[in-house]
């Protein structure tokens, strides 16, 4: 039997809604459901990121062809590396041309958003449907009251250790605060197994570790009225710490991007680092690397004088750009893509990569289904978003591409400035997009 | 013969196109409209552009407001441009000297009697040939702080005990991506020596040799003043492919340490396509041309001295 375009649109959110519901085993009382009906001779171009885990990239584009197959509209899926994602879809708002659909990153939607549909009952009907959007991800997606965006994924961001050297290092289990987690990085460079973390301009890795530096220690970049506040002594006392830390760690991050530590660990170099799930599963991957694999831990960063787990994950989310022929279309793939049968078909086939936007997903079996999920699992949940404690708009977007806390920390613990220097200078250029 | 019926265009438009045949003025405008197009369209619509949003607060997504010299006002009192400028005229001036003396080096031994001559020209051009991002990756993993070649075999020959921090510290980083901008010019420089060289008749060294001139003499005498037009031409563009140099520091170091091996182009991207800041990384952009202006009168004005050409003393 064929499925024709009007009956998918009038079935599928039911059907799948009803999957969704036997997730939670609640009942919600969602919004009215939209219909969107396809144009005529529509398709679409969507541009996402490369993925870091193959069974994200195949169960999204089987989800794709589900969606074709039933609507008869095609959908090119681009992709590109994920740090060319934000220039490719700013130049894309700038020129008013490219692909429909993006997943961008952080905050971008809110550089942009006069150039974006809105999404505001497609992502209110969803937010209702499935116990709603994480906070600190709709937060990214909403200006106002409106859906500038869809919030599509956290990318969890975790501690990744070897349990057997911290035990070598003295220590049974994985500190849970900042002081015993620099004593254990201490011990682990005194036996020859360091630590290490970005210190260079890796823009997730680089920013992932900074931030938790900056928040786990009270400091934040700017005030609840966006006022640039960086200047404090909590920030003093973060750079501290962190000069500390840096000590331990093996020689060369300060030029490290991305991707080095994820080499540094996997060629046994380091022992500790912070990386998403994908770092277990390259390691998995290689059959030369099954005793680090049974080794491999992983745990949320410790908690600083602040008293609570505040960390940075990379946010992504949907946009469909004004200039897009087929707006209704990319609404239906997207609604297409967000219920539940598919939306837990993908976040299963990421491997716990990509952490869901919705609450009723919490319940996949893939975060249970690997001990090693566990830390990533709450990543939507927990997250702080980039801009806090002020708006997110394009400033913060800003602020962050230009690598200014990520440059502060690593002028300081290199010496080329000192903490309150340093501190002065990211003042100064972050009040340049504040507009003091 | 008038013409009967009265109908007198045919004979008008071919006299009309007998007349656009053989005017030199129209059939040069013509031939030349093409080669206007795109250089309107092309280079000077973008440059113009660019200097306009370097007078305005455009961001990405808005259409900015003009603000005169604002974004340049802020570049001046900017700690990270000026480190970037700094850069940029280091880069520039020590990797065009390297890549000047080591090509030009490289010409008079190709331009010798060596066996498999052809063969050695055609692997110099290899570092020329292969795209700059793949040697940029490859210098990344030589450069690695972990995995460098260069460190892995002076360790095995027991000359160092650790891994030189190449991109992790600002005065090693500054050396190794001059380094490899070197690398990636030399073949440029040396293959357009060759040809220059090439052209400078074998009698006047003859002559020269005849009259007792020793090499050196042969060479400063004869060979350096029939090259330096060629030089001045091969160094104007060297100098301006290494003063906007973007893609090998963008994949090796992204401007780090701490920008220390940010250069203009690079900040210009940064602060621009990333950040936002149209406006401000169009003025970057735009800072750079006064540069560029003065490498090209140098080049052209300096080296291309007519009188010491001629053996005189200008």
């Amino acid at each position: 039997m064929k499925i024709n375009r009007r009956d998918l649109l009038a079935a599928s959110a039911s059907l799948a809604g009803a999957a969704g519901l036997g997730l939670t085993g609640s009942q919600p009382a969602f919004a009215q459901e939209p219909a969107y009906t396809p144009e005529a001779g529509a398709s679409l171009r969507l541009l996402r990121w490369a993925p870091f885990v193959q069974g994200d990239e195949d169960a999204w584009l089987a989800n794709t062809k589900k969606f074709t197959d039933a609507t008869g509209v095609q959908v090119r899926v681009d992709k590109e590396s994920w740090e060319d994602i934000r220039p490719k879809a700013a130049v894309t708002a700038n020129v008013g041309s490219g692909p429909d659909m993006v997943f961008c990153w952080f905050d971008d939607a809110h550089q942009y958003p006069d150039k974006l549909v809105d999404l505001t009952d497609l992502g209110t009907y969803l937010d209702g449907k499935y116990g709603g959007f994480y906070d600190g991800l709709k937060g990214y997606a909403k200006r106002g009251d409106k859906y500038i965006a869809l919030p599509l994924a956290a990318i969890g961001n975790a501690v990744c250790y070897r349990q057997s050297r911290i035990e070598a290092a003295g220590f049974k289990e994985f500190p849970k605060d900042t002081a015993g987690f620099l004593d254990l990085c201490k011990a682990m460079k005194a036996q020859g197994t360091p630590a290490g973390f970005a210190h260079g301009k890796a823009v997730g890795d680089g920013n992932n570790y900074v931030h938790w530096l900056l928040w786990s220690h009270g400091g934040k970049m700017v005030d609840e009225a966006g006022v640039v506040a960086i200047n404090s002594p909590e920030t003093i006392a973060a750079i501290n710490y962190a000069k500390a830390l840096y000590e331990t760690f093996i020689p060369g991050t300060e030029s490290w991007q991305d991707i080095n530590n994820n080499r540094a660990f996997l060629a046994g170099q380091i022992s500790l680092t912070a990386n998403g799930v994908s770092l277990y599963y390259a390691a998995k991957k290689d059959e030369k690397l099954k005793d680090m694999v049974a080794d491999l831990r992983a745990t949320n960063f410790p908690i600083g004088p602040v008293g609570m787990g505040v960390e940075l994950y990379q946010t992504t989310q949907a946009v469909v750009f004004n200039h897009t022929k087929y707006p209704n279309a990319c609404k239906a793939y997207l609604k297409f893509m967000y219920e539940a049968e598919q939306m837990n078909a993908w976040i299963t086939g990421s491997s716990a990569y990509c952490c869901q936007p919705l609450k009723a997903f919490a319940s996949n079996p893939v975060w249970t289904a690997d001990p090693i999920h566990a830390p990533y699992a709450k990543a939507s949940e927990t997250l702080r978003p980039n801009g806090y404690a002020g708006p997110l708009g394009y400033a913060s977007a800003a602020v962050m591409a230009d690598y200014v806390l990520v440059d502060m920390f690593a002028a300081a613990v290199t010496g080329s400035a000192t903490p309150e220097e340093a501190v002065a200078q990211a003042e100064k250029r972050a009040n340049r997009y504040y507009k003091v | 013969m008038p013409n009967p019926s009265g109908n007198d265009s045919p004979s008008r438009s071919g006299t009309l196109l007998l007349r656009f045949n053989n005017s030199r003025n129209a059939l040069g405008f013509v031939f030349m409209l093409p080669a206007a197009i795109f250089l309107l369209g092309f280079l000077t619509y973008p440059l113009g552009l660019g200097v306009w949003l370097g007078f305005t607060d455009t961001r990405i997504g808005r259409a900015g407001d003009f603000v005169g010299l604002q974004n340049y006002a802020y570049l001046m009192d900017d700690d990270v441009f000026w480190l970037s400028v700094f850069n940029t005229v280091v880069y520039t001036f020590v990797a065009s000297i390297l890549k000047f003396a080591l090509g030009l080096w490289l010409a008079l031994i190709l331009n010798e009697k060596l066996p498999f001559k052809s063969f050695f020209r055609a692997i110099v051009l290899l570092p020329w040939v292969v795209p700059t991002v793949l040697s940029a990756l490859a210098f990344w993993w030589i450069y690695d702080a972990q995995f460098s070649i260069l460190s892995w075999s002076l360790m095995k020959l027991g000359l160092i005990e650790q891994p030189i921090n190449f991109l992790g510290d600002p005065i090693n980083a500054r050396a190794s991506v001059i380094a490899a901008n070197v690398w990636r010019g030399i073949p440029f420089v040396a293959i357009s020596l060759l040809a220059g060289l090439q052209t400078i008749p074998v009698s006047l060294q003859e002559a020269a040799s005849l009259d007792g001139a020793t090499p050196w003499k042969r060479f400063r005498y004869v060979t350096l003043p029939m090259l330096t037009p060629i030089i001045a031409v091969v160094m104007t563009f060297s100098v301006l492919f290494t003063f906007t140099d973007f893609q090998l520091i963008y994949v090796l170091t992204k401007g780090g340490p701490v920008n220390a091996t940010h250069l203009m182009a690079t900040l210009s991207f940064q602060r621009g396509i990333p950040g936002g800041q149209l406006g401000e990384g169009a003025a970057i952009a735009v800072a750079m041309i006064p540069f560029l202006l003065a490498s090209i009168l140098f080049s052209f004005f300096g080296l291309q001295r007519r009188k010491w050409q001629q053996g005189g003393t200008d």
